[in-house]
Formats: structure tokens, sequence, C-alpha cells
């Protein structure tokens, strides 16, 4: 039997021997792989790029005191970039879950329409919803807009939630029970983790708190933005990087407000707004950044 | 030589629902290249749409075009320039007459174009003119839009490709088997293609899709689901259905849930026991052959004991909460603009009390937007309306009322029943009612096929359950003098007596004319109408209203005077009147349909009169008076139904 580790190490094998990066998770939380700034920024612009990663991600409304066979606050996506995305692309994606020991002549598996959007990113995609025995695997996408631009070159985008795939592959009812590794369970390994968010998240967060940091995390990143200057001919020094672990930082507050159930409809979409509004500064600040200085102003 | 052709453009999965109309304009796209052939058939799975067409010729016939040249009158040499520009000598010329006068002419013979030359040039842009609601681009911004990316093209005619090129793909003869069970590359001729494909597991017609899932289901009592089958029959390219099971106790958990669940969140089909009660069962469609291994079947009964896990957990969680608690929480559920469900819950309550409503009513009202505050409902979000009723019901609440709250979203469509009774009708009346005066308040109007709060189905069912449920209630009344609302409601009452009940559009607006303020009575009117329309007075009638009609505008009567009786002549002016008399007492006293039938008796005296008696009489009191017994007799006759507006061959 796989481990969840080993699909890991296998799927993660299998799309560096493909020509991916193979980055670590990274390192301020987020509610989804697309939201790290190896796909977020990464996107946009002509460059080709090919990325491979594990994103722990947070979504604090989907906790569940680790009580839920099937619902986590945090799951891990395998995020897989491929930018342009390839002619065979969808050849690649099937050969990837044979890579896994799935038989797909024996499997039944289906493409069934979803496309993805993230209104706090100002992104979209046209996909599908992979479906293997009636269950959702894969998150396939096309990405059309990111940060509110329309992309230059269309990137494929496939996120593998690996909890649900390993406890098909193992043949587990419950996410607790698959094994992690010989001798340790998910549960031995994350239980405390989903205790714990669950009873901040839902019942100790405090609400004050809580607002009074998305508002400071908001104003720095709206700080550095104004600060940025598409003339100025430093302007490749310029922390775009850290101006967007602000919004990252925004919108988690956001989400875990949210699962407080504090934010009212009209408020959430403003909320959603304002978070939009820095993340599409951000990606525009980058394009530019990608760019030359415009000659007349360099001389 | 007459030549088969053969399309087929390999796609990624496209979205089933999209298929069917898709290949509808594909078939129009074709046809207007207008090259003759004898046939076109047209197919798909989800990752192809194919045109088939047969007897293609190899080149169209040749045509003939005149060309106008200089006038006879001309200099010889301005012919000789025409003639020679066109390759011949002014002897090759003749002369031809217009209606403005005689010119030199050049039959010119054009060569038909070869068939393959025209499908070449075209295809591209006709395939990418095939029509989807939603596009995406997949190679670089401003690269070709399509549904998904075209990853293969087979054009052939006859046995030669038809060469062209699309988003880096030119066309050839190699298509694509099943995704796992079939081959990448497969060479076909317009003769084999459909075979090859069978060999490769790819069922290319649709119809075949459909009748294989059928026949394989037979004797499983599956829940009929025409929708769900069109589905999977575009879901699929080799469907083969499994029947799987689940545990009994999840059975206690309400049917509409459970089915909710397998049909819309798995796509399974539920299945019955003999009783015709939900049985522990289902059926999926899987995309291959078979699943001798049990893996598919075990597979799936562990995503649907999953799925029935939460529900159930739900369903306890908001036990614990009863519905008549949770009134306060709506005042944090809001849309833009319109305000709380709160405040919505509110005016509703008070609506339902005006339409007569009685104290269940009111509670159904009350509690029936609650459970948007469940999990339930927020996990299910089709079931809302239905899990309030079911909650009521756990909770005690009488069943006029849990009912009403089941009840009062429907109907959703035209082929959906009315609420089960008066209760529930009053209810979803009321609630429809203050969602278009809301909307329409602050202007969200719906414009062409943009109507995100289903307004049109809101009217739509406002009509169906005043008209079915045979609620009088005074409709104009209850629309607020909202003259914009007024119009989208007689539109929606005009397509519900027309399209769905059958009536003729003159019927409906001579009866509308007469007034619509309630539609029970509006239906009766019609009913007479249809039933009197065939007698052999009847429209006879309605030309001479209108012929009266005609006569009273061109002399620009405004009418109001009283009739004088002693002015009428003796003869066919005395008789009209007191014929008119007569039927008058009688019709007032009479239902709409013998009503009608008196009123069209008035029909030979109305003849004779017109035959006779001349309204323009040369003294202005007799005239006056005419046409005041016109005017009379028409708004008399015109409570029912304005016969103006039948349309008559006479």
């Amino acid at each position: 039997m796989q481990s969840f580790q080993d699909i890991i190490f296998r799927l993660k094998q299998y799309w560096a021997e493909r020509g991916c990066i193979i980055q670590e998770p990274y390192d301020v939380e987020v509610g989804a792989g697309t939201m790290c700034p190896e796909t977020f920024l990464r996107v946009l612009g002509p460059q080709p790029y090919r990325v491979a990663y594990v994103q722990p991600s947070r979504r604090p409304a989907d906790g569940r005191y680790g009580d839920n066979p099937n619902r986590l606050f945090k799951h891990s996506q395998l995020q897989v970039i491929l930018k342009p995305s390839p002619d065979d692309v969808i050849e690649q994606y099937l050969s990837s879950l044979e890579a896994i020991g799935i038989d797909l002549r024996k499997h039944d598996i289906k493409f069934e329409e979803d496309n993805w959007e993230a209104p706090t990113l100002g992104a979209w995609g046209i996909g599908w919803q992979v479906m293997l025995d009636g269950l959702e695997i894969t998150q396939f996408t096309y990405f059309q807009q990111c940060g509110g631009i329309a992309l230059d070159v269309v990137p494929a985008e496939l996120t593998y939630g690996l909890e649900r795939l390993t406890a098909f592959l193992q043949v587990r009812d419950s996410v607790y029970d698959i094994e992690w590794t010989k001798g340790f369970t998910y549960r031995d390994v994350r239980y405390l983790d989903e205790l714990q968010y669950s009873v901040y998240n839902f019942e100790m967060a405090d609400i004050p708190t809580l607002w009074k940091l998305f508002e400071l995390h908001e104003a720095e990143a709206a700080r550095l933005l104004a600060a940025y200057d598409p003339k100025s001919p430093d302007k490749a020094r310029f922390p775009l990087l850290p101006a967007y672990d602000q919004v990252l930082k925004c919108s988690n507050l956001f989400n875990t407000l949210d699962a407080r159930g504090t934010i009212s409809v009209s408020e959430r979409q403003a909320v959603i707004q304002r978070v939009r509004k820095l993340a599409v500064g951000v990606a525009e600040a980058w394009n530019d950044q990608q760019q030359p200085v415009a000659q007349e102003v360099a001389q | 030589m007459s030549l088969p052709f053969l399309l087929e453009i390999g796609t990624e999965e496209i979205p089933d629902w999209m298929i069917p109309h898709a290949l509808e304009t594909l078939r129009d796209l074709f046809e207007r290249l207008a090259i003759p052939h004898e046939s076109v058939r047209l197919d798909a799975t989800p990752r192809r749409l194919v045109l088939r067409a047969e007897g293609l010729p190899e080149r169209l016939a040749d045509t003939e075009e005149r060309i106008l040249g200089p006038a006879k009158s001309a200099p010889a040499q301005a012919v000789a320039g025409f003639a020679r520009k066109h390759g011949v000598t002014p002897q090759d010329l003749s002369i031809e007459s217009t209606p403005k006068g005689e010119y030199y002419s050049f039959l010119k013979k054009v060569e038909g174009r070869h068939s393959r030359d025209i499908l070449s040039e075209s295809l591209p842009g006709l395939i990418l003119q095939i029509y989807f609601p939603k596009t995406m681009f997949w190679t670089v911004k401003g690269g070709p839009r399509f549904i998904r990316p075209i990853r293969w093209l087979v054009a052939l005619l006859g046995n030669d490709i038809v060469p062209f090129e699309l988003a880096g793909v030119r066309s050839g003869a190699l298509t694509s088997g099943h995704r796992r069970l079939g081959s990448r590359e497969i060479a076909v001729t317009t003769a084999d293609y459909e075979h090859r494909l069978r060999d490769h597991y790819v069922i290319l017609s649709a119809a075949e899709r459909r009748k294989k899932i059928s026949d394989e289901l037979a004797g499983v009592r599956v829940k009929p689901d025409a929708a769900l089958l069109e589905t999977l029959v575009y879901l699929t390219e080799y469907p083969t259905p499994i029947t799987g099971s689940f545990d009994a106790p999840f059975l206690e958990l309400p049917q509409e849930v459970l089915i909710t669940v397998m049909r819309h969140h798995q796509k399974y089909f539920s299945v019955e026991d003999a009783d015709g009660k939900l049985a522990a069962q289902f059926v999926a469609v899987m995309n291959i052959p078979g699943d001798p291994e049990g893996f598919v079947r075990r597979g799936n009964e562990r995503v649907l004991r999953a799925r029935f896990n939460d529900a159930r957990f739900f369903w306890e969680t908001d036990q614990k909460k009863k519905l008549a608690d949770r009134k306060q929480d709506l005042a944090h559920i809001t849309l833009p603009k319109l305000g709380s469900y709160l405040e919505k819950a509110g005016r509703t309550v008070a609506l339902v009390k005006e339409l007569g409503g009685d104290a269940h009513a009111v509670r159904a009202a009350e509690l029936a937007k609650c459970d948007l505050t469940t999990e339930l409902v927020k996990e299910f979000t089709e079931l809302q309306g239905v899990v309030g009723g079911l909650y009521a019901r756990a909770q005690g609440e009488p069943e006029p009322v849990w009912e009403a709250i089941y009840d009062h979203y429907k109907p959703e469509s035209m082929d959906d029943s009315i609420p089960r009774h008066l209760t529930g009708q009053i209810v979803a009346l009321a609630d429809k009612i203050d969602t278009l005066r809301g909307c329409f308040r602050v202007g969200l109007i719906p414009t062409g096929s943009s109507d995100p709060f289903a307004l049109r189905r809101a009217a739509q069912g406002v009509v169906k359950i005043l008209v079915e449920g045979g609620i009088p209630a005074p409709l104009r009344t209850f629309l607020g003098g909202d003259i914009k609302l007024e119009e989208f409601v007689l539109d929606r009452i005009r397509y519900y007596f027309k399209d769905i009940r059958g009536f003729r559009y003159d019927e409906i607006n001579a009866v509308l004319a007469s007034g619509w303020d309630n539609l029970v009575d509006v239906e009766e009117r019609l009913t007479a109408i249809q039933a009197v329309r065939p007698t052999e007075n009847f429209e006879p009638l309605a030309a001479s209203f209108k012929r009266i009609r005609n006569i009273l505008r061109q002399a620009q009567f405004a009418g109001g005077g009283s009739i004088d009786a002693t002015l009428f002549e003796a003869g066919p002016e005395v008789d009209l009147y007191h014929d008119f008399e007569r039927v008058r007492k009688a019709a007032a006293a009479q239902a709409y349909q013998p009503a009608l039938e008196t009123i069209a008796s008035l029909r030979p005296k109305v003849d004779l009169f017109f035959d006779k008696v001349l309204v323009n009489a040369p003294d202005p009191r007799i005239r006056e008076n005419r046409l005041t017994l016109l005017s009379t007799l028409l708004a008399e006759f015109s409570t029912i139904a304005d016969f103006s507006e039948i349309v008559t061959n006479s």
C-alpha cells in the first residue's frame, strides 16, 4: 500500500520528470495553492513556467473539530502549473494518476464542467472537476484571468486533493485513518491541528483583534503599492513580493472572520472588494516590474 | 461525381448541456455554405462534434452572369474597350433591354468552384462560429476561442483530406479513440469512421448511447429522469450503468435529501422497490464497458456513504435550533438593494393577509425563509423550501403550515405543479409578488436573457397559481400600479394562455382588452369565446363590431349621450334597437357562453342595419342618435371581450 507521503513523492517525481520546478509549500497561510506567488504571480506575463508543490490550504469555515471524516480545516493540495499548457496536458494528467497506481481502464474517469473563480484574487478560469469513480479528485483549470489581468499565455492548473486521493487509494472511509507513513496515521499527525484551529476559529478568535490585524495588513499593502514607481530605474528591487504577503494575510483574516459568521452578506461583498483591489494592484505592478523601464525614462 | 463529407472537431471534454445546441448551429452554418448535398447528419460525444453529409458534388455547377456594358448609343471605342476587358470581341456582345434603356451586355460564364476549395476556405471560420454560451482561449491572449481546446480535426471529402489549419491544428484523417481504451491516433475514411470509433470504445450516436443505458437498466426499477439520462449520454463515450447500494438506515433521512445527493451531486439515478418506495440502491453510469472487479461500484458507494453522512450530520445539527427560533437570523441575510430576508418575511406576511390568507398561511409566511440559515440548505441550496417544510413537520407545525413552506417555491417551471393547497398557494403568491414588486421598484428589471432574480419564473408562477388555483384575487391591485411590472406580467399572462393553454392570440387580446384584474374570470371568458367562436354568427358579428369601431373612430364620436328612441326610423333601425334591448337584458342574466351566444344572435339585425341604414344621415340629430346607438351597443357588449380584436376572414 502506498502511504500518503509515497503518493506525494511519486507525483512530485512524475512532474519533476516533465520539467517542473519542485517547490516547497509557501510559508504564509493561504486558502488554496493558487494563492501562492508561485502561481498567482508566475502565471502573469509571457515567460514560460512549470512548477509543482504541495500546499497546506486553510479553510477556516470547513473546520469540524476533527469529527467529520471528510472535511478539514487544513488540507493538502498538490498544485501544478504548466505554462503554456502543453497540447497533451490531459494525457499527462491521466498518466500521473497511473503513476500512483490507478488503472484507468478499470476505473471511471469523467471531466465535469466546473469553471473556477476566486473573486478575492480577480482570477477565473475554465475547466473541470475530475471525477474518479464518483469522487472529485482534481480541479483542472485553464486560467483566463488573474489579478484582473487577461493572461498573455494560458497556463493549465492542476490541483490534486491529496487526502481524498489517498483515502481512495488506501480504501479508507475517514481521512483520519489514512496512513501517512508506516506507523503513523493522518490522525496522529493532524488531529490536533483540526481540533485546535476549529476551537480558535469558531470560539476563541477575538473578532475586534482580527479586524484590527486585517486593517494593519491592508494598510501596509496599500502603503507599499502607493510607493511603487513604474518609472524608477530601480523598480526591480521594489518589494512587491512582501506586499503580496500582506494581501495573503488579509485574505486569511477575512476567511477566519467569515467562518465566524460575523460578516453580513453586503459587508462581505465590500471586504472581498477591498482584498481584490490589493491583489489586482500587486498583479498590475508585478506585470510592470517584469518589463524593462521604458527607454526615454531610463536615459 | 457525388462525394461523402466528414468533419470531426476533436476537443477536450465539452460541457454536456451545451452539445445539442452546438450541433444545431453547426448544421445551420454548414447549410449556409450552400454546397448541394443529399443529407446531413450530426453526432457528438463529449470529445467530438461530427458533421457527415452525403452527395456533395466534386465541383459546383457552372453559372452564368450577365454583365451590362456601355449604352447602345455609346461610341464604338467604349464598346470595344468593354469587350476587350472581358476577353471577347464586340461581335460577342448582345443588346439588353432594361427599364433604363438598351445596353451592350455580355454573358459571363462563371466556373463552378470545387467543393473542397470552398470547404477548405470556410471551415476554420465556420468552426469558430459554432455557438457556445461561454468560450475560452487556450493558446495565447487574442488566440482563437472555442468551448474547450481543439486537439484534432478530421476533414474528408471522398478520399481526400480537406486541408486547413485552426489554432495550430492541421486537418487530417486521424481521429482519436476513448481516452484510455482506444488508440490516440486512428486512421479513418468516410466509410469506416463510425466502425473504427466503435472498435476504440466510442459510440458516436447519442441515440445509441441512450439506448445502451436504457437497455442495460432493464429489470432495475429506476426512477425515470430524462434530463439526467441526457446529461449522462453527453458525458460519456461508452456508457455502462452499474447498480450500487447504500446502508438501509440512511433511508430514515428524508427522501428529498437522499435523491438530491444522488441526482444533483453524484449524477446517480435513484431506485424504487416494488411498492414504489425509495430503495437503498442507486445506478451510476460509467464511461467504460464493465466493472468486473467491482472497483467502480465500491468507489461510488464510498463516496455516497460520505455524502449521506454529511447530510445526516447537517440534519441532526439543524434540529438543535427550531425554525421559529431562526427568524431573527434572517436579519443577517441580505440581498443587495433589497434589504434583509427578515424584512421580506414581514412584507410577505402583510401580503398574505391582504390576499385573505388564514392563520396557517401567516405562520408559514413567517417561517418560509428560515431554512436559509440551516446547514442543510447551505449545502444543498436546491432544497430551499423543501428543507424548511421538512423541519417544520419534524418540529410539530400543523400540516397546512409545513406543506405551505415546503411548496412555496412552486411552481419552479411551467411543467411543475402549483402548491398543493390554498394555504401554500397564498404563501407562494405573496412571496413571488413581493419579489417582483421589490425588484421592479429598485430597477432590477430583466433584460434579454439576463434575469438573475428569476423574475420571469416568479411572474409565470403568479399567473399559474391564480388561474389553476382558481384564486380570484385582484392581480393589478397587487402589482401596486407599477406600469412596467404590469406590462411584464401581461406578457407572462399572454404566454401562459397561448403557449401553455393553447388559446388563440386574438382571443387572448380580445379578452384581455376587456380587463385582466381577475385571471380566473379571464380564463372563463376565454373558454366561452373559444366555445362560441365556431358558431355561424360569431365571426361575422365580430367583423361588424370592427366596422362599428371604425365608423365611430372616423366620426371622432366621443359618445356619452343617451339614445332618443323617438328619432329612430321604422324598419331595420328600430328593429336593431329593440333587439339590442332584448339581448342586453337576456345576456346580463346569463353566464359567459350563453351570453355570447345571445349577443351573436344580434348579427342578422346588425347586418340589416348596415345594409339599409345610412349612419351619416344629413340631419345631424339623427346622425348623432345613430352613432350613440352604435357606441352603446359596442360598450355594452365589450365587457366579456373586445370583439373587434378577433381576426376574421370576412
